[in-house]
This record gives structure tokens, C-alpha cells and sequence, in this order.
């Protein structure tokens, strides 16, 4: 499988991961490559654990990133980060919204939400990013942006041209959110630690 | 939805492209009923105004009105998750019996891995069983490119056509080139008693249908879209379906039959296939269909099912341990704490105060499919079984008559004028004691919100006869009809009370709409704050399992989630839980 890149959004029901694969796969498209792209739909989608998967190259046959596979993951909440880790290369990129939605067993007290996410990923990945997304959101204007932030972030480690990353903004996000989302992308984009 | 332009090349899901590909095949008539994953497929047709697109009441009704537009000459199509075929599979075994005269194609979206079903079940054997020929997509590209040749196939021997896809292909997006609708000239139906009234001449149109199955069985033979890929290496792959991607992702070398058409499979053409290798494997996702029958025509040099799973989903992962007994990568997940995160009841859902004046009363309750399934989970845990569409009705009955005190079916509004009014018939009918709560939150929620006969508006949002629900189970003959708001505990649970002390059948229906019902959404809520002064955190608010109410020393409510539904409020004892504005 060499010469495919391979992405994987992951998160909660509702946070905008399916809008953020949009605007990856616009952007992959854009660049010429083969895009094959596949989501979880239906039951999960209320509250449950989601994930998108975004394979790119000159061919590309299966929609489908096995465990071990991933060359990048964007993880859009802290425990469905720990979730997935696993699915990422040797070397990969991991790129983490700090933010954290309780799940139903925390919620209803049967169990704690895990102290240290952020720790224990950064031992075990060494290209890792932790970021404050939906702080970084709101202060570009929008909390909603969440998901363009993590674009932004996901940018740095792509070798796409800042254009086709605007492009693919105004192509996928309504005209009077545009300059929000340029902002939250922008922000995402220059975050550092 | 604007829709793509012809020449152009698109990112398709394969929804999409199938409603595509109905639109450039001429469809005339399109039905189906909403289920995962084969939702969109109607959703998108019905943007194309060429095409009269519905939602049936339900997968049998979908098939018998486009199997009548079929007869009558006109193409149709009917749309169905794979559970959606064993309610219609009535007409689907006896339609093959007279044929059709337009052309009909039914579709069947499987869901491997059971994403969002209730069992995992490989519907090409529903072909077999009818005599049906079947075709199946690997990609988007194809699942446009099938519906034309589906129409093809089904014009050309004068059948239904089912064609099978499945989550993977669905639900995933690729490039696709967008062509143009052609028009087929309708035909005519002919009167022709001894080939439409299919009991009373049901032998002779038996051997009509083998010998029509012979004939395709013929055709399949040297049917273009059955391709061989040649490769450079001594291994030889025949598969369909996503199973494709996936061959070709793990042995790029080999030389792969795909298969477009699985039934009735080309006997010949596989034979001769397999005797150009030492070894051939069968890669297919679910059951060893192709392979059974390799077997019985007594080929032996495959390697299938003793090798590759018979069930789950496949992926590039689960054709590489079977081919090379690769060991699965380091899962070093283990090592963390970590904690599932199932679906669960959106804030401000109605079936949240449904189910706790259930949970209060103590009822057994048996469920049905749709969002409330969720109520099994805890803190709820008030649904006890749950099966199929509108098992729920006939399921408390029976318990009833078993000897179980206090017995509640519930079920959603499109649910039940799916599946759930014939038994509340016969619960009247045969002297039933039995409760069943309609939780009518005016949408097919968990599908992703589609309109139905009791909301009033059709498959394009347009004003249709609203179906009374109230009248229409007073009109069965239920006398003890109860509405109740579920978000007044008060009364939501004096109505469970009083419906269960009541000798005879009851009904309560539920009148609150889900939060993403057509005019909900962008409502403006007043949400609860907690008075920290007042909290005893003795978590009674944590107990009723709303995703707003967030744990910590003391509970909070989350501002953004909150629908101000107030079931926080009346869980709390000590006045803690307020509107905000009112502290």
C-alpha cells in the first residue's frame, strides 16, 4: 500500500468530523490524487464513538485504514484519541483536541474519565500535537469551528499549498461562516505549544 | 443538493451514485423505507425531479407499488436495508413467478459488521432463493454504472433484478463520472391471466422460471462486467463486491475474477478459472456463497471459509492474516484505561421521560427498533427485549398471555405504522391485556429524521393527508387511549399507572417531538443551571442519564446541550436545579 496516504478523523457524534473530511478530501482532490473516503452513519451517530477515514494517492482500492496503518490521525476529543492510537503507523502524526465529552459510563458515575490521555499518548507517539481546538475556536469566533481548527492543525504536516487548503474553505463552508472558519483554520494552522 | 452536471467527475458516496445511476437509467418510480445503510439512496433520488420518489409504509408496500409500476411498463426501483427484503420477501419470491414488463430492481444494502442493525445476514441468498439474478458494486463508479446494467438485465429476461450492496460501498465516497439520463420508451401490460395470477397457474410458471434461470445462467456465461484482471503471479482471487478492494489491496499480483453478477453464478467461466491455478482463493465477505456452490461443482483447489472469516466485515487487515497468516500489528490500546462510549439518548430527548416513569413502574418492557433502543442502556435500563420492527406489540402479548404482570410494548411513531398496527388488531381482537406506548416523536429519528404517513409530509417535505394516530387506534377498537408529555413525570407516570391497572388493551402516545424534528431544530432553549448551594450531590439528576447533566463534585449542566426539557429539575428533590433566569 505504498504511495497512499492515509487519515483517519476521529471524535463524538455531532463534533463535525464528516464537514472536516470534506474539506481534507476537496483539498487531496484538488492535488490530483485518487480520494477514497469512508463514515460511519445511523445508530452511532447519536453520541457514539465515530470515525472517518480518508485514504489519498495515484491508486487507491479500499476505503478501509486497518490498525497499524494510519499515516496521520486527528483525534477531536481526548478518549476517542486513546481509542484509536493503535491505528497509527510507526511514525505517524498524532494530533489531539485536548477537549473531553464525557462518555455514558462517566456520566452515569460507573467509571472515571482517565487523568492522564494526554501523557500517555505522548509516550507512546513521537510526532505529537496537543491542542487546545475548541478554546482556539471560540476565540477565532465560532465554537462550532472545532473541526476547522483541526484542519488547520492536520495542514502543517501536509505538503499541500495554503491556497488549496482556502480553496477548499470557500468551496465547503457557507459564505457568511467564511471568515470564522478562516480564522479557526489559521489559528489551528500556527498553533504551538 | 445541487445536483452534478453530466461529463463531470464527482466525490460520490455510493448512495449518492446509485440514486445517480437510477436518474441516468430512466428510472420512473423509486420507493423503499429508511433503514442503515440504504437511507440516502431515496433521500438523493428524490431531488431528481424526473424520477416520483416515496417513502412506503413500509419494505413490503414499497415493493408491491414498484413492482406495479414495473408491470405496468415503467422502470422502478425499491430500496431497503437488508432486514427491509425479509418483510417484502413475500412478494420478492412470487414476482420471479410471472416476471415484469418494465424494468425492477430491487435494492438490498447489507451492513457487514452490523454498524447499525440487529443481526448480520448475507442477502445474496435471498437471490438464490428467488431465482433472481444479482448484481453487485465494488465502488461508487460501479454503484452508478450497476443500476443501468441492472435495468438491462432485468428488461432482457423479463425479471426482477436484485441488487446488493453493503455499508462499505454505501457509505463510502469516490470519484465517479456523472453521465446523462436516457429515457426509456414505457411498455405495455397485456392481459394475460395464466402468466399474472401466479397461484392459479403457479406449476406451469415454475418451469417458465427454471428454464428463464437456465437461460441467464447461459448469459452470465460470457457477461462482459464478469472480468478477469490478469497478473503476474501464480495466485488466482475470485471475488465481488467491497471484498474486490480489498483482494486488490493485499495481492496486487494476482489474477482476481471479479464478479459482477453472483447470481446465478457463470459455472463454466469459474471452473475453467480455477483450473488455471494451483490454488484460488474465494475472498467474500459473510457466507461461503460462491464457495458452496465451487464445492458442489466439485471444484477443490480453493481456499475460503476455512481460511477467511464467515463473519464480520472484511477489510485489506482480514484478507491479509487468512492469506498470510500475518500476525495482527501491536495493539498497545490495552494498555490504556479505556472506557466504551456507546450512543446514547440525545439531551432533550422525549424517550428519556418515557422511560423513566417506565423504570418507575416496574413494567417489563419489550422494545422496537428505532433511537429507544437506547433505553436498555443504564442508567435507564427500561427496555427488555428488543428484536425487529414491530415485534414489540405481538412480544408483549404473548407475555401477557404467558402469565407476566405489568407488561408495556413500546414503540415509535414510524415503527408502528410500519410494523405495529396489524398487532394491535389482533391484541384486540383476541382480548389482549396488553400496554403499548406509541412514542410518538413525530420523525424517524435514528435513521436521520425522515417524514411518514403521521407527520404529515411526504419524502420531499411537501404537505400530504396526516395520519391521526389517536383516531386511528380508537378506530382498531383500543377504548382506553391515554396522550401523555413525557417530560411531565407527573403525568407521563400516572398514565403508565393507570394503562397498566386497566383490564383490556391501552394505548398511551407520547407528544413530544424529537429535537431534530422538522421545526425544531434552531429553537431557542433556556437551559437549567444547578444552584450549588442547594446540591447535596445525592445524583439523583446523574440517574436520569442525560448527556447534559455533567458528572464532578458537583453536578453541572452543560448550557450548549441543554434543551431546557426540565427532567433534571423534577428529578431533583432539593430545588437545586433551575431555570436559568429564575435562581
Amino acid at each position: 500500500m505504498s504511495g497512499v496516504t492515509n487519515i483517519l478523523l476521529v471524535g463524538v457524534g455531532g463534533q463535525g468530523t464528516i464537514l472536516a473530511s470534506k474539506i481534507l478530501c476537496y483539498a487531496a482532490l484538488d492535488q490530483g490524487y485518487q480520494v477514497k473516503m469512508s463514515e460511519i452513519h445511523g445508530m452511532a451517530q447519536r453520541g457514539g464513538s465515530v470515525v472517518t477515514q480518508v485514504r489519498m494517492g495515484d491508486q487507491v482500492f479500499s476505503p478501509v485504514i486497518d490498525p497499524g496503518e494510519a499515516d496521520m490521525i486527528v483525534a477531536f476529543e481526548q478518549l476517542e484519541a486513546y481509542r484509536w492510537t493503535h491505528f497509527l503507523k510507526p511514525g505517524g502524526v498524532l494530533i489531539v483536541n485536548d477537549q473531553k465529552i464525557v462518555p455514558l459510563p462517566v456520566l452515569i458515575g460507573a467509571a472515571a474519565y482517565p487523568g492522564s490521555v494526554l501523557a500517555d499518548l505522548e509516550q507512546k507517539v513521537s510526532r505529537f500535537v496537543a491542542l487546545p481546538a475548541l478554546n482556539l475556536a471560540t476565540e477565532a469566533g465560532n465554537s462550532k469551528s472545532t473541526n476547522v481548527v483541526l484542519m488547520g492543525a492536520l495542514a502543517r504536516f501536509m505538503n499541500f499549498p495554503q491556497e488549496v487548503w482556502q480553496k477548499a474553505l470557500e468551496e465547503k463552508i457557507p459564505a457568511k461562516l467564511l471568515e470564522v472558519n478562516r480564522r479557526a483554520f489559521e489559528a489551528g494552522y500556527n498553533w504551538q505549544a | 443538493m445541487t445536483l452534478p452536471s453530466p461529463g463531470q467527475r464527482v466525490l460520490m458516496a455510493g448512495n449518492n451514485a446509485i440514486a445517480q445511476g437510477a436518474y441516468e437509467a430512466g428510472v420512473y418510480f423509486a420507493s423503499g423505507y429508511p433503514g442503515t445503510p440504504s437511507t440516502e439512496i431515496l433521500e438523493v433520488i428524490s431531488e431528481y425531479p424526473e424520477i416520483r420518489a416515496q417513502w412506503g409504509t413500509n419494505e413490503k408496500v414499497a415493493f408491491d407499488e414498484a413492482m406495479g409500476v414495473a408491470m405496468s411498463g415503467k422502470r422502478a426501483l425499491v430500496s431497503m436495508k437488508y432486514v427491509g427484503l425479509n418483510v417484502a420477501a413475500d412478494s420478492f419470491m412470487v414476482f420471479p413467478f410471472a416476471g415484469t414488463v418494465g424494468g425492477f430492481v430491487v435494492i438490498s444494502a447489507d451492513d457487514p459488521g452490523m454498524y447499525s442493525s440487529q443481526n448480520e445476514q448475507d442477502n445474496r441468498y435471498f437471490a438464490r432463493l428467488a431465482q433472481v439474478p444479482m448484481i453487485e458494486p465494488s465502488d461508487p463508479q460501479e454503484a452508478k454504472d450497476f443500476v443501468r446494467l441492472a435495468f438491462e438485465l432485468s428488461e432482457k429476461f423479463s425479471t426482477p433484478v436484485m441488487y446488493r450492496t453493503s455499508m462499505r460501498v454505501s457509505h463510502s465516497k469516490g470519484m465517479v463520472t456523472v453521465g446523462e439520463r436516457s429515457e426509456v420508451p414505457a411498455k405495455t401490460f397485456v392481459k394475460d391471466i395464466p402468466n399474472w395470477v401466479v397461484p392459479v397457474f403457479a406449476k406451469g410458471l415454475r418451469a417458465k422460471l427454471d428454464a428463464k434461470l437456465a437461460r441467464i445462467s447461459e448469459y452470465v456465461e460470457t457477461y462482459p462486467y464478469n472480468r478477469v484482471e490478469e497478473g503476474s503471479s501464480k495466485v488466482g482471487v475470485i471475488t465481488s463486491g467491497a471484498s474486490y478492494t480489498y483482494a486488490k489491496e493485499i495481492l496486487p499480483d494476482a489474477t482476481v475474477l471479479k464478479l459482477a453478477i453472483t447470481y446465478p453464478l457463470p459455472k463454466q467461466t469459474l471452473i475453467d478459472f480455477c483450473a488455471r491455478f494451483d490454488q484460488v482463493y474465494v475472498i467474500e465477505e459473510l457466507e461461503p456463497f460462491i464457495e458452496e456452490q465451487l464445492r458442489f461443482w466439485g471444484v477443490t483447489n480453493i481456499i475460503g471459509k476455512d481460511r477467511f472469516p464467515h463473519t464480520g466485515e472484511f477489510s485489506p487487515d482480514v484478507v491479509a492474516k487468512a492469506v498470510f497468516d500475518e500476525e495482527p500489528v501491536q495493539d498497545f490500546s490495552g494498555e490504556f484505561d479505556l472506557i466504551v462510549r456507546p450512543p446514547q439518548l440525545c439531551p432533550g430527548c422525549p424517550h428519556r421521560g418515557a422511560f423513566l416513569a417506565l423504570r418507575k413502574s416496574g413494567a417489563l418492557v419489550n422494545g422496537d427498533i428505532g433511537c429507544y433502543t437506547l433505553g436498555c442502556l443504564p442508567p435507564l435500563s427500561a427496555n427488555h427485549t428488543t428484536f425487529c420492527m414491530g415485534a414489540s406489540i405481538g412480544n408483549a402479548f404473548g407475555f401477557g398471555v404467558g402469565g407476566t404482570d405489568k407488561v408495556v410494548a413500546i414503540i415509535g411513531d414510524s415503527t408502528f405504522v410500519h410494523g405495529g398496527i396489524q398487532p394491535l388488531i389482533d391484541v384486540v381482537y383476541n382480548g389482549g391485556n396488553t400496554t403499548v406506548m406509541i412514542l410518538d416523536n413525530r420523525t424517524t429519528g435514528m435513521t436521520g429524521h425522515q417524514e411518514h404517513p403521521a407527520t404529515g409530509m411526504t419524502l420531499q417535505g411537501k404537505e400530504a393527508p396526516r395520519l391521526d394516530l389517536v383516531k386511528l387506534v380508537k378506530a382498531i377498537g383500543v377504548e382506553h387511549v391515554q396522550v401523555a408529555n413525557p417530560f411531565d413525570q407527573k403525568e407521563m407516570y400516572s398514565a403508565v399507572k393507570e394503562a397498566l391497572e386497566y383490564q383490556g388493551p391501552s394505548v398511551i402516545m407520547t407528544n413530544q417531538p424529537c429535537i431534530f424534528a422538522r421545526g425544531e431544530k434552531g429553537r431557542k432553549y433556556t437551559p437549567f443551571v444547578v444552584l450549588e448551594d442547594k446540591c447535596t450531590k445525592c445524583g439523583a439528576c446523574q440517574r436520569i442519564g442525560c448527556p447534559g447533566v455533567l458528572p464532578g463534585e458537583v453536578p453541572a449542566i452543560d448550557e450548549v446541550a441543554c434543551t431546557g426539557c426540565s427532567l433534571c429539575e423534577q428529578a431533583c428533590k432539593f430545588g437545586a436545579i433551575v431555570r436559568k433566569g429564575d435562581a
